[in-house]
């Protein structure tokens, strides 16, 4: 299984191929990727240099240009469609039909990978993407259980790679309008989702509160510890009770999947995290890499080490982690 | 009798989890309403069972008999095996036209050269993925929720100008359907395991208001669906978007006062609104924000709307 770890800039990528990445993906600083973040991403310059270290390593680099090409602004998503092809990556993330459409007809040798955010669920989506676009590989959503993902492994027509670790969106992503509805900018759009630009941050006496585009999203009492206030991670009012009305803030971890992911032939794990440090891609790739060397060795014999799990733990949201839909309990 | 009005109007499928009187009355009424279309079908959860295909295919004919054209509206989130049996069974059915909510429904549909609708959540963006599903089959597409006025006229001036046929259906008025999870919040709320969820929705008919801890209404909870707090309603835009080239406007069915609405849109689209209009057709709050190329939730009008309320 390949180990595929998030760039968010040049440090970033050398520490992942440092600590044993198969490769790495990274966007470029527009509003074609899905992780738009002030200060994130590369320039053309960057992406070459950030290539030709991976490449000197044997490891590959695929560039997500994964949001999707909006009315005014066709043409900056096929130039970036363009500029990956000429860098020479070893294949685009992509999710817009269209996008697909023309990657396919103006660069058919260049691998195309199916984006988390093309929301697709089964192996009749795959086959779709795959007999229209010619898609290689695949990112499953985070929302199926591990049930349905071998169901679904057993007829894909491409390669499957899944989420392994970090942030836990808990809508099907690529349909999520939930951030657009409430800042006017959302992961299809603008490739954000609850922007830093809208949150604000106060003291008032009923405590710490978080707001996002002027609605509190939570509000900590004394000694709680406050997290980033994605949207869909608040703590809201539902019929009289005040709770984490959609999900805690968690974050993904399937180490203990890994052996059955292997099982059901996932071509690949994805490490989620452009927007985080190199020092977390550091030590999550490391980790990782490590778990995958484990279960090469023995596959039989695999467990997750309580020290892989603390260092896990130590670097995840709300310092908790859950297997999400993979599990069919968390439903 | 006033001219043939040039907007067609459309019923959503019902998002909501009625029973099964519920579905008979709402669609006897409806066959007297003046909408165009109709698009039936259970879009949401497959736990939702009170209704077989064939019970949407007999209100569908009776509709048609009134002279609706009907779609059947394919599951939005397609999860397991049983799941996709229930879509084909969707899409072989033989009589009517498909709503595809999922690229699942496309591929049936395409493979089998059968015409189709695209919903919203397709997220048709730009000509080239309208050229790409236009190849396909499409008949006719629904901009994504999210896409302002401003977008839209220019993508429609774009298809217009490569001679791509793609009628364009907007939603014009109901809370709007913003995210799909393969958990139930409803049955969350109850503490209720999905798997077990004893079809808690069936005691909200039009949702489960989740809000602020200040006690604005952000979201409405739907089962594994989330939906808008506020109401978008844009009938005073209904002049607008036949100018600019919007065929169908698409009014999502509510509970209560669904007559009213159909009539309100009505009037807008042959420009017999009264102006300003002093009914507020529900209690939720307007939002319009989307159109105008804001946040979804703000709204335009609430000034004068709230005074005259």
């Amino acid at each position: 299984m390949e180990l595929v770890c998030p760039a968010g800039n040049l440090p970033a990528l050398k520490r992942a191929v440092d600590e044993g990445a198969d490769a790495v993906y990274f966007g470029f600083q527009n509003t074609t990727n899905a992780r738009q973040f002030a200060g994130l991403n590369f320039t053309d310059r960057r992406a070459r240099e950030g290539i030709d270290y991976a490449h000197a390593r044997g490891r590959k680099v695929f560039c997500a240009i994964n949001t999707y090409p909006q009315p005014d602004g066709w043409a900056l998503w096929t130039r970036a469609v363009d500029q990956a092809a000429e860098l020479g990556v070893d294949a685009l993330i992509m999710a817009d039909m269209g996008l697909l459409d023309y990657a396919a007809r103006r660069h058919p040798d260049l691998a195309r990978h199916l984006s988390v955010q093309g929301s697709a669920t089964s192996h009749e989506a795959l086959r779709f993407y795959h007999d229209q676009f010619g898609i290689r590989r695949a990112v499953l959503p985070r929302v199926l259980s591990i049930t349905q993902v071998r169901d679904l492994a057993k007829q894909s027509p491409v390669e499957l790679e899944v989420f392994a670790f970090g942030s836990l969106c808990i809508m099907a992503e690529g349909r999520c309008y939930l951030s657009s509805y409430l800042t006017g900018e959302s992961p299809n759009t603008r490739g954000v989702c609850s922007p830093a630009a809208h949150v604000r941050w106060e003291e008032t006496p009923q405590g710490l509160e978080s707001r996002l585009n002027g609605v509190l999203i939570d509000r900590y009492g004394e000694g709680e510890n406050a997290g980033y206030p994605t949207l869909c991670k608040g703590r809201f009012e539902v019929g009289g009770e005040t709770y984490h009305a959609i999900e805690e803030p968690t974050s993904l971890n399937t180490l203990e999947l890994l052996p059955e992911l292997a099982e059901l032939g996932i071509s690949a794990v994805k490490i989620e995290g452009r927007q985080r440090s190199p020092a977390y891609v550091s030590k999550v790739a490391g980790i990782w890499r490590q778990a995958l060397d484990r279960l090469e060795r023995a596959p039989g014999r695999f467990h997750a080490e309580p020290a892989w799990m603390t260092g896990l733990g130590e670097v995840s949201e709300g310092s908790t982690t859950t297997l999400g839909a993979y599990e069919r309990r968390w439903k | 009798m006033s001219e043939t009005p040039t907007l067609q109007l459309s019923l959503g499928p019902v998002l909501f989890y009625w029973t099964r009187e519920r579905y008979a009355d709402f669609y006897r009424e409806a066959a007297d309403w003046p909408v165009e279309i109709v698009h039936l079908g259970e879009s949401v959860c497959s736990r939702r069972r009170d209704m077989k295909l064939d019970d949407w295919m007999s209100i569908g004919r009776e509709l048609a008999q009134s002279g609706k054209q009907v779609v059947l509206a394919s599951q939005t989130l397609i999860e397991s095996e049983a799941d996709l049996r229930d879509l084909r069974k969707l899409c072989d059915n033989g009589e009517f036209l498909v709503e595809a909510n999922d690229q699942s429904a496309l591929q049936r549909l395409s493979s089998a050269g059968l015409p189709f609708v695209a919903g919203a959540t397709l997220n048709l963006y730009n000509p080239a993925t309208l050229s790409v599903l236009s190849r396909a089959g499409m008949r006719r597409w629904q901009a994504p929720v999210e896409m302002s006025r401003d977008d839209l006229t220019r993508l429609l001036a774009d298809c217009r100008e490569q001679d791509l046929e793609a009628p364009c259906e907007v939603f014009a008025y109901g809370h709007l359907p913003l995210a799909w999870s393969s958990r139930c919040f409803t049955a969350r709320r109850y503490q209720k395991p999905k798997d077990r969820c004893q079809f808690v929705c069936q005691k909200h008919p039009e949702g489960l208001a989740l809000r602020s801890q200040e006690a604005a209404q952000v979201f409405t909870l739907n089962g594994i669906q989330t939906l808008s707090g506020a109401c978008q309603d844009l009938r005073h835009e209904v002049p607008a978007m036949a100018e600019m080239g919007v065929c169908i406007a698409r009014l999502s069915p509510r509970h209560e006062g669904m007559a009213e609405v159909v009539a309100a849109f009505d009037a807008a689209r042959r420009g017999e609104l009264a102006e300003p209009d002093p009914l507020s057709l529900v209690d939720a709050e307007i939002c319009d924000g989307y159109w105008h190329g804001r946040p979804g939730m703000d709204h335009s009008r609430a000034a004068g709307l709230a005074a005259l309320g």
